[in-house]
């Protein structure tokens, strides 16, 4: 008998999972439930971030090809992102300010998960609604980058005065994919925070994205969500800004 | 059919989830600052060459692999689940490697071209 088939045959006692390598053969094989441990919203959360892994991969690798091949000099990101702050000459600051202010919402994030499952509504709401305005203050701070960007520097899709044309073309794409994403997020951190403030997710409450049974699962797929969106900055920060 | 409800309700309760101190995601975070610092003063300092790369695909690379492991999660998630999502995403070297040969192609037949021009 195999390790599945003594996972599908023994109902009535507690499951005995096989760790490791053997764990993932037992887990995938035969007709039943492959992700064990997880809420199905969660895995198929994982699943949707891995197929955005692939768009944005699409991107940063296609990225990487103009860059390498084009024969005009790229633009320095270190000076078209650099900000004269109080009479201070500092380069690519705007950025540095931007990766501070989503790793601190991704904290917050993490934090909220903890305080949903601990069932602590007003806590859990309160973080929601600030990793929801750190998330607001970061698409704030690209629309002025990009406003700068195409107002003052005259950077456009299909070239610039700065030099290589692929320029613009890479980055209005992705970070314009990106800030979507937290766009994204921000309206549904705001619609889960409004979820747990009313108790929807104690009382299994009928509703947009709590239809099957309410409860603070729901808060950790989110975050699962906002984490990648964080994630995926780390990617662009090393590759576009400071390459 | 009582014997598959109850197997039913054995894989399908995380009633608690994903229950861990606060204390481990206040440091994370701790840390993600001080790597992001570090990843800028790279540019800052004006690293050059080999030893920027360098640091700054380490640097990324530890953020990354943080956020995965800690706040979403995966290093408590069974390997099912961490190597259906991973697995994948390492396939992505392939096309990584495929760009790069695709570019320095390109870059060496623009500059044929170029130097055609001026001969």
């Amino acid at each position: 008998m195999t390790q599945a088939q003594a996972i599908q045959t023994n109902p009535g006692e507690p499951l005995h999972l096989p760790e490791g390598v053997q764990g993932v053969v037992a887990d995938w094989s035969s007709d039943q439930r492959a992700f064990k441990k997880v809420p199905w919203g969660k895995a198929m959360m994982w699943i949707f971030l891995l197929s955005d892994t692939f768009i944005f991969s699409s991107f940063l690798i296609s990225y990487m090809t103009v860059r390498m091949s084009t024969t005009v000099p790229w633009p320095n990101p270190s000076e078209v992102f650099a900000l004269t702050l109080f009479g201070k000459h500092i380069p690519l600051i705007l950025i540095a300010i931007m990766t501070f202010v989503l790793i601190s919402s991704s904290g917050t994030m993490a934090m909220a998960v903890k305080f949903g499952y601990e069932k602590n509504k007003k806590v859990t709401f309160i973080l929601l609604l600030v990793t929801a305005a750190l998330g607001a203050t970061f698409v704030g701070m690209q629309a002025f980058e990009w406003t700068k960007l195409i107002v003052d520097e005259g950077i456009r899709p299909w070239g610039n005065p700065l030099g290589a044309a692929q320029f613009g073309a890479a980055f209005f794409m992705i970070t314009g994919f990106h800030g979507t994403h937290v766009s994204i997020g921000v309206i549904f951190l705001i619609i889960v925070a409004i979820k747990v403030r009313r108790g929807d997710l104690d009382h299994q409450r009928p509703g947009f994205l709590t239809g099957r049974k309410g409860n603070y699962e729901i808060v950790e797929t989110m975050g699962l969500y906002w984490h990648f969106v964080d994630l995926v900055w780390v990617f662009i920060f090393a590759l576009f800004y400071l390459w | 059919m009582e014997h598959a409800h109850g197997q039913q309700q054995d894989i399908a309760a995380p009633a608690q989830g994903q229950q861990h101190p606060i204390g481990i995601y206040l440091k994370i975070w701790g840390l993600l600052f001080v790597l992001s610092a570090l990843s800028y003063s790279v540019d800052y300092f004006h690293f050059q060459g080999y030893l920027r790369w360098f640091l700054i695909i380490v640097f990324m690379l530890l953020k990354a692999g943080l956020i995965v492991a800690v706040f979403m999660h995966m290093m408590w998630e069974r390997l099912a689940l961490l190597y259906a999502i991973l697995v994948p995403t390492l396939l992505l070297m392939v096309l990584l490697g495929i760009g790069a040969l695709e570019a320095d192609y390109t870059f060496f037949t623009r500059g044929v071209f170029f130097l055609k021009g001026l001969l």
